[in-house]
């Protein structure tokens, strides 16, 4: 507490401390603080130092809750321009530099008043925007201007922040979890609990929030997710196999499925109360009992046609002790058709047919209404598929155990991942419980390699955030009898020193600039890895690429040595169903 | 009367040329950092405190040093030099001939640090300008407010046992620093590039507060708490892992966008620059009178864009000048070092020498010495 107040006092300064300016102060040091402990301390601190009603929206907000927005962005950069009278060009040259419109405003706006401002709390703000809702556009930009004039910059970027969204300055939500644990001296296991589900910070108390006197939203909390880290050195380090087991790593939203009182939510992992997007769970309600709670993947499911006609599904998951288990009864649909359905505020009878959504249980987190988070994955998987078998419905799925007798097996069953529409593995220690977050020892990701597919850069932008001012995003293209046919964009892969180098490429080789983007010489080629691979009419090229992303630097190759549009079409044939 | 060639800014009727990027017969050099005084020229005319500077950088060679406003006449062009406030001895450039007056900029700032000089506005016909940090988001702090950020800073680290390691350039910023951190009274210790640059000045009659240097048989513990400068180079080198447990504090104008601090991975970005910011900038153009302002290295497209729409007359000018700043390898600092490789053979041998005569003990190897950015 001690460090956080005095850092706000460099020396002759006025040490005003509203919530407001308590605030940004955190979110500035947890923005540039590069260690793990050093963020833990940060929010403690903060979480025994604030008013509550500020602790509630801080977790809130580090948890992805976010306010509604209230205020247009382009109304923000217009009442930014009229202050600083900077021509509109001028404002846009800053934006790409800085990458970031609540940073570039506030940098831009001229020195406010030298007082410490009114030290308004966070929730004042937060409650105040929330009104302009209703406010019309004259009281709207009164207000924000005042507020801009009445801030330092730090607070200035941090309550600009809060309007536009998006406050993602590297807090995990574990983190969040483990300080208010510290500062609360409750189990880390019972906050993340309680913090998870659906409530709302304008009305919650943070006293019932840490002690969980939630009411009826107690209902529909899910519990946090178990989350894998990937596999890394030997199979054979992991012991022996019948210890372990093994699934098919679904490519979809990972999931819960509650089935509580009258009703049944569906939960993403993103903490995303989802159940309206998918109508047809509502069928799953019958079919479970109250108290019952899936852990899984939502998934696009078709059905699986000739072999396994004339059995039901729960025929085919009668055999799973042996047998051919490599192949599931389901079919799944690639990741791009259920992003069709995510996206839409409206599910048409359409949608539901072309994309119907299923759910590929993996766990039983809670049966009976009792949690059953302690028990061994045996046990609780055993009940999963009683509770599968009995439900009976195409949509609820069981994510087939493969069997394997040792690890080389496994390794031959994880190439074949792709034709069943998975990425790779899940590798799950049968004795283990169901833990909270990304914990190492019990649960593995093992990814199959991606695909891979060499191309030359042709335009390059700017990057936002940590690569503001560096050209760091690129678009390339694969080559179309001699001409050059532009197929993904790509991020990352690249180290901060292959980054320099191409930036001063960029800049070297310039052609034609359009706004921020520019043309490049055609000259540099990368391997670019991805996914999956998916038709589409949308791209010039036909197909949409999952997760693309730069896998090396081929210095070695020149642009004439890129592959081409038949080599894409290929693996579309192969891989994209 | 000044031409843009691809060797540099050229007087043809002075036969001379500023800040050459490659070797001439007669350069005028506005300071010592290593984009704007190269070797291989010939005679070389600066400020008298650039003189020793360019002696441990270039090696022997022919310098002359003139003092602030003491014209020498070049073929009859009346030369003269003028504080531009951006390091130790860093000059503009004015040239007067036939009754006409431009005058080149070099690297400056408007602020005085209290040690480079006070930017002096000088008016004139045709000003070549800077422009490395020619956009409106860049608006600097006092010195003294960062100063005093820097020093909170410091004892934040000094209570938590850690030691405060600030990357600063070796030739500019690492000076104002140690004045910055003489009041907390702590030992400041510096790398070896810094090191030879802070005897180069001392003994040319600059006053600074002592330092420590760095060398290899110093035992961690004398580390602790304290303070370390280090040229950017030295950022998650081997050399830089013996000062554990240590906070990185950069010093920098380009910290004044957070992506910047958060993409050097560091734990703190101090906005201290040796340029001057837009509204210097402006202000500085806008004090010459000039009817026609180039603008070079940096952001020159955008500002001769704004100061045309101001009714300033004003064109964008390429010159090697700041190359690794605009292409961001000023960031990241590697790469400067492999750009420099090639002249690093030079520098220490010189830097050997330097040492040699004021007693010193030489740092290392290349490799310590490596690493000191050029703005």
């Amino acid at each position: 507490m001690e460090t956080i107040e005095r850092s706000g006092t460099t020396d002759g300064q006025v040490p005003g401390q509203g919530g407001m300016r308590r605030f940004a102060e955190l979110a500035v040091r947890l923005g540039t603080s590069t260690k793990t402990n050093d963020r833990l301390l940060l929010l403690e601190r903060y979480f025994l130092a604030a008013a509550d009603t500020d602790k509630v929206w801080v977790i809130a907000l580090f948890s992805g809750r976010r306010p509604k927005r209230t205020v247009n962005t382009n109304l923000l950069w217009e009442w930014c321009r009229e202050l600083t009278r900077l021509p509109a060009w001028l404002f846009g040259e800053c934006y790409h530099t800085v990458g970031d419109l609540a940073e570039t405003i506030a940098l831009l706006l001229p020195d406010g008043a030298a007082s410490d401002g009114r030290g308004e709390s966070l929730s004042y703000y937060l409650e105040a925007l929330a009104d302009l809702a209703k406010a019309d556009e004259t009281s709207k930009k009164r207000f924000i201007q005042q507020c801009w004039m009445e801030m330092n910059n730090e607070e200035r970027f941090v309550f600009n922040k809060l309007i536009t969204g998006g406050f993602r300055i590297g807090v995990s939500q574990q983190t969040v979890v483990n300080a208010l644990a510290r500062a609360t001296g409750a189990d880390v296991a019972v906050v993340a609990h309680r913090i998870s589900g659906d409530w709302d910070p304008g009305t919650v108390s943070y006293s019932d929030l840490v002690s969980g006197e939630g009411g009826g939203a107690e209902l529909s909390r899910p519990y946090p997710f178990y989350l894998a880290y990937a596999l890394e050195g030997d199979l054979s380090e992991l012991g022996k196999p019948e210890e372990w087991q093994a699934e098919w790593k679904w490519d979809g939203i990972r999931g819960e499925l509650i089935r509580r009182g009258e009703a049944l939510f569906v939960w993403s992992r993103g903490e995303e109360l989802m159940t309206g997007k998918f109508p047809e769970y509502q069928e799953l309600r019958e079919r479970l009992a109250p108290g019952t709670v899936l852990d899984g993947e939502i998934i696009g499911l078709g059905r699986r046609p000739a072999v396994t006609a004339g059995r039901t599904g729960a025929e085919a998951y009668g055999g799973s002790a042996g047998g051919d288990t490599a192949q599931p009864p389901f079919v799944v649909l690639p990741f791009a058709a259920l992003q069709t359905r995510i996206g839409r505020k409206n599910v048409t009878k359409r949608h539901l047919d072309e994309v119907p959504v299923g759910f590929i249980a993996y766990d039983l987190l809670e049966y009976g209404g009792e949690d059953w988070r302690d028990r061994p994955l045996e046990e609780r998987r055993r009940q999963l598929e009683a509770v599968i078998r009995s439900s009976e419905h195409p949509l609820l799925q069981l994510s087939p155990v493969l069997a394997f007798d040792d690890w080389n097996a496994l390794a031959a069953i994880r190439i074949s991942a792709r034709e069943v529409g998975s990425e790779g593995l899940m590798l799950k220690r049968k004795s283990s419980p169901y833990q909270v977050g990304r914990k190492r020892g019990d649960w593995w990701k093992w990814k199959i390699d991606p695909l891979v597919i060499d191309a030359v850069m042709v335009y390059a932008q700017k990057g936002h955030g940590r690569r503001s001012n560096l050209y760091t995003d690129y678009t390339f293209a694969i080559r179309d009898g001699d001409q050059l046919l532009t197929f993904t964009k790509a991020y990352s892969g690249l180290t901060d020193k292959e980054l320099a180098e191409v930036d001063a490429f960029v800049r070297r080789n310039s052609l034609e600039k359009f706004g921020p983007v520019r043309t490049v010489k055609p000259e540099l080629v990368f391997e670019i890895a991805f996914e999956g691979i998916a038709a589409s009419n949308r791209h010039k090229s036909g197909v949409a690429l999952r997760f693309p992303r730069i896998n090396r630097w081929r210095r070695d190759k020149t642009s004439a040595e890129i592959d081409t549009i038949d080599d894409l079409k290929k693996m579309l044939e192969l891989y994209g169903k | 009367m000044i031409e843009f060639t691809d060797k540099g800014l050229y007087c043809p009727a002075g036969d001379f040329y500023i800040d050459p990027w490659r070797p001439v017969a007669r350069a005028v050099i506005t300071h010592a950092h290593s984009d704007h005084a190269r070797a291989g020229s010939v005679a070389y005319l600066c400020h008298r405190l650039t003189v020793p500077l360019l002696s441990l950088r270039l090696g022997p060679g022919s310098y002359e040093g003139v003092e602030w406003n003491q014209p020498v006449f070049l073929n009859g062009v009346r030369v003269s030099l003028h504080p531009a406030g951006h390091i130790v001895g860093s000059s503009q450039v004015r040239v007067e001939h036939q009754g006409r007056v431009w005058v080149v900029s070099g690297d400056y700032k408007t602020e005085d640090d209290g040690l480079s000089g006070a930017f002096d506005p000088l008016r004139c016909q045709v000003f070549v300008t800077e422009s490395t940090f020619g956009l409106p988001v860049y608006h600097w702090k006092s010195q003294e407010a960062i100063f005093s950020g820097i020093r909170d800073w410091v004892r934040e680290n000094r209570e938590t046992g850690e030691t405060s390691v600030l990357i600063a350039y070796s030739l500019g910023k690492a000076q104002r620093l140690l004045r910055c951190l003489a009041p907390l009274g702590l030992k400041v210790f510096v790398h070896g590039a810094i090191a030879n640059i802070h005897e180069v000045l001392t003994g040319a009659g600059v006053v600074l507060p002592p330092v420590i240097r760095v060398t290899p048989d110093m035992p961690a513990k004398e580390f602790r708490g304290e303070v370390v400068i280090a040229p950017p180079g030295a950022e998650g080198s081997p050399w830089i892992r013996r000062f554990q447990p240590f906070a990185t504090g950069i010093c920098s104008g380009w910290m004044q966008v957070r992506g910047n601090v958060r993409r050097r991975n560091a734990d703190a970005g101090f906005a201290l620059s040796d340029h001057a910011d837009w509204q210097g900038l402006l202000q500085a153009i806008r004090a010459t009178a000039a009817e026609k302002v180039y603008v070079t290295h940096g952001f020159q497209a955008t500002l001769a864009r704004y100061l045309n729409e101001q009714g300033i007359a004003a064109a964008e000018v390429t010159t090697e000048y700041g190359e690794d700043e605009d292409a961001g390898t000023d960031k990241i600092a590697e790469v400067v070092l492999d750009e420099r490789d090639a002249e690093k053979g030079s520098a220490n041998v010189a830097a050997g020498a330097a040492d040699a005569t004021t007693g010193g003990n030489a740092p290392t190897g290349g490799r310590e010495d490596a690493g000191d950015g050029n703005n």
